[in-house]
């Protein structure tokens, strides 16, 4: 495999970022990671990007958080069987409340939990972002090429408005 | 108006405040400090120097616990369901709620622990294989207070923390004393790359969607503490949607009474205009012609009811022992918010700061006479005569709660951006790429 090498283009506005970015990806001239200071829908659509799967942890955590908030009241009830109020034990209306908060609670630890897994976080030890700006006003286009890819990435990146280019 | 600007004005905020801050905190911890001895005497001595007599066994802590819980429900309201309907003028005021609503439900989850004869036996609330070889009645509304109130607090934080993530990146990058460490420990890493954006973007959604069933659930929850009972007063079906309108207009009141200081404070009059402090006093309006229509359905409900006890209860309240009460409540929760139908009232941040204290004063005497009339008007006649009087233990507590919640709030907007420099970015970033040369200001 050839070396690879890093070009990066910072931008002041989205959306040339996003031409640029296009204009990589379309040509195959990269692979890009884009770093901005807000969610950019134009870079998403760019970079064809997907929907995100954190539904799923949310989806999965809920049904889990529901399916525990009716059996682990009933396992209780019936490991110790006690009548209060005069009423069965498995009484599914108050369960229903406590099914309704752990379907809830169980929903969103697992979409954080989900959200962490694929935003690749905590990451406390890696490298920092190119560039401080990008968490500022600057969008910045990070291209990972071959050598004899970078004279064309670079073009690309001038051609679309990038403030500077370096590697 | 352009990103570099948004970001250094509102992480301004984070360097010296002024005196004003300095005031309150003082006082805020002063008050936290009082709250504490108080709650080490009761500890000490027990639950008799909280007045606590038959037949008022339920009081003042459990009117501090509803009215806490209640403050917290704006802040979700305005941050999950505004943000569902893209409102976008919640952007200016959503962090401020968001952080209030969190220090304002860890303020509420510590009254039921108050309330209690052997606070340090709380966890037995929590269903655990444990050697007294029971398990918590899952049949109880104290153990679906216990499920709520955790649930609540667990997923405001998350929401909280989720939304500040790019905002402490930004902070990180950007603030050079000792907090950058800090900053970079919480912001975990943070890159703003597309990959986070999507994921980010995708869970704010999900959070969102979830905070709005569980900000309706958790206030009907706690009403239904006392609708549980079949005690005058409490046993009615209006309680939840009552005490969910109730919470969203305490709440409301709330975000306002913080707002304006902070606004003068942090110097933030561009990012928090007048136009904001309008649509909140219109919600404020909405939820107060709820909260009125209640009251009177409440008195309709006691009259058709044909029960004499039904019906005694609320003409006690209104006309009895505690009728000063009752009439201050109505005038501050339904009288005083009618003068927000004039725009000019609306617009008026002196007005709208008085008022505000108002409606919260308002609020906080509603959960007071639901409570203590109900329960001193009960079905036995011998228990109609005497009036409950606080404690100096009880006022010292509630006090406290009030330092805890500011103490809370105030270092939170003195270490963490008060304002979202995020979403502030996309919505007057997006707006100063629409205007006219590029440079609009105008509210969004």
């Amino acid at each position: 495999m050839a070396a690879q090498v890093t070009v990066l283009g910072v931008f002041d506005h989205g959306r040339q970022a996003a031409l640029g970015a296009r204009a990589i990806v379309d040509g195959d001239l990269g692979k890009v990671v884009a770093y901005s200071p807000v969610p950019d829908h134009d870079l998403d659509q760019a970079l064809h990007v997907t929907v995100s799967p954190v539904r799923l942890f949310v989806l999965i955590g809920g049904l889990l958080g529901c399916a525990t908030g009716f059996l682990f009241p009933i396992y209780t009830v019936l490991d110790w069987p006690m009548i209060t109020g005069g009423k069965p034990l498995i009484s599914i209306p108050p369960f229903v409340v406590i099914a309704f908060e752990l379907t809830i609670l169980f929903g969103a630890i697992g979409g954080m939990v989900g959200f962490l897994l694929m935003a690749r976080l905590p990451r406390l030890t890696g490298k920092p972002a190119p560039d401080e700006r990008f968490s500022n006003d600057m969008t910045g286009i990070k291209v990972l090429c071959t050598p004899k890819e970078a004279a064309a990435v670079r073009a690309c990146l001038e051609r679309t408005g990038a403030r500077e280019i370096r590697d | 108006m352009s990103f570099a600007k948004i970001n250094d004005d509102i992480l301004r905020t984070l360097h010296a405040p002024g005196p004003l801050w300095y005031a309150g905190i003082l006082l805020a911890i002063s008050a936290l400090a009082v709250g504490a001895f108080a709650f080490l005497h009761q500890a000490q001595t027990g639950l008799g120097v909280a007045g606590y007599e038959h037949p008022i066994l339920w009081s003042i802590y459990i009117t501090n616990f509803v009215f806490w819980v209640g403050i917290a429900h704006s802040g979700t309201l305005i941050s999950a369901v505004l943000f569902l309907f893209r409102a976008r003028w919640r952007t200016a005021v959503s962090r401020s709620a968001e952080a209030m609503t969190v220090f304002a439900v860890a303020t509420a989850g510590l009254f039921p622990i108050l309330h209690l004869g052997r606070p340090w036996f709380f966890y037995w609330l929590i269903p655990y294989p444990n050697e007294r070889q029971l398990w918590v009645n899952f049949r109880s509304p104290l153990v679906w207070d216990l499920f709520a109130i955790t649930t609540y607090l667990t997923v405001s934080a998350l929401f909280l923390y989720l939304g500040l993530m790019p905002d402490i990146a930004a902070a990180r990058d950007k603030v050079k004393d000792w907090r950058r460490r800090i900053y970079r420990l919480l912001a975990l890493g943070w890159l703003g790359t597309s990959r986070q954006w999507r994921h980010y973007t995708a869970l704010y959604g999900f959070f969102a969607a979830l905070a709005t069933p569980l900000v309706i659930s958790v206030h009907s929850i706690v009403s239904w503490d006392f609708a549980m009972a079949i005690l005058p007063g409490w046993h009615s079906t209006i309680f939840a949607p009552y005490f969910v309108a109730g919470a969203i207009f305490s709440g409301t009141a709330m975000v306002i009474t913080l707002l304006i200081p902070m606004r003068r404070i942090f110097r933030l009059e561009t990012y928090i205009t007048v136009h904001h402090f309008e649509n909140l006093s219109k919600l404020m309006l909405t939820t107060s012609l709820i909260v009125g229509y209640a009251y009177v359905v409440e008195f309709f409900v006691a009259w058709y009811s044909g029960s004499p006890f039904e019906q005694g209860t609320f003409y006690d309240r209104m006309f009895g022992q505690y009728w000063v009460y009752s009439w201050v409540m109505v005038t501050c929760n339904t009288v005083l918010p009618l003068l927000l139908f004039v725009k000019a009232v609306r617009t008026s941040l002196t007005a709208l700061f008085i008022l505000s204290i108002f409606v919260n004063i308002g609020m906080w005497l509603e959960r007071y006479v639901i409570i203590v009339t109900s329960l001193s008007h009960d079905f036995d006649p011998a228990n109609w005569s005497g009036i409950y009087q606080p404690t100096w233990v009880e006022a010292a507590i509630t006090v406290g709660s009030f330092g805890m919640f500011f103490t809370l709030f105030l270092l939170f907007i003195k270490n963490f951006p008060s304002v979202s420099i995020t979403e502030m970015k996309e919505t007057m970033g997006q707006a100063a790429e629409v205007g006219p040369g590029g440079a609009s200001q105008e509210p969004v």
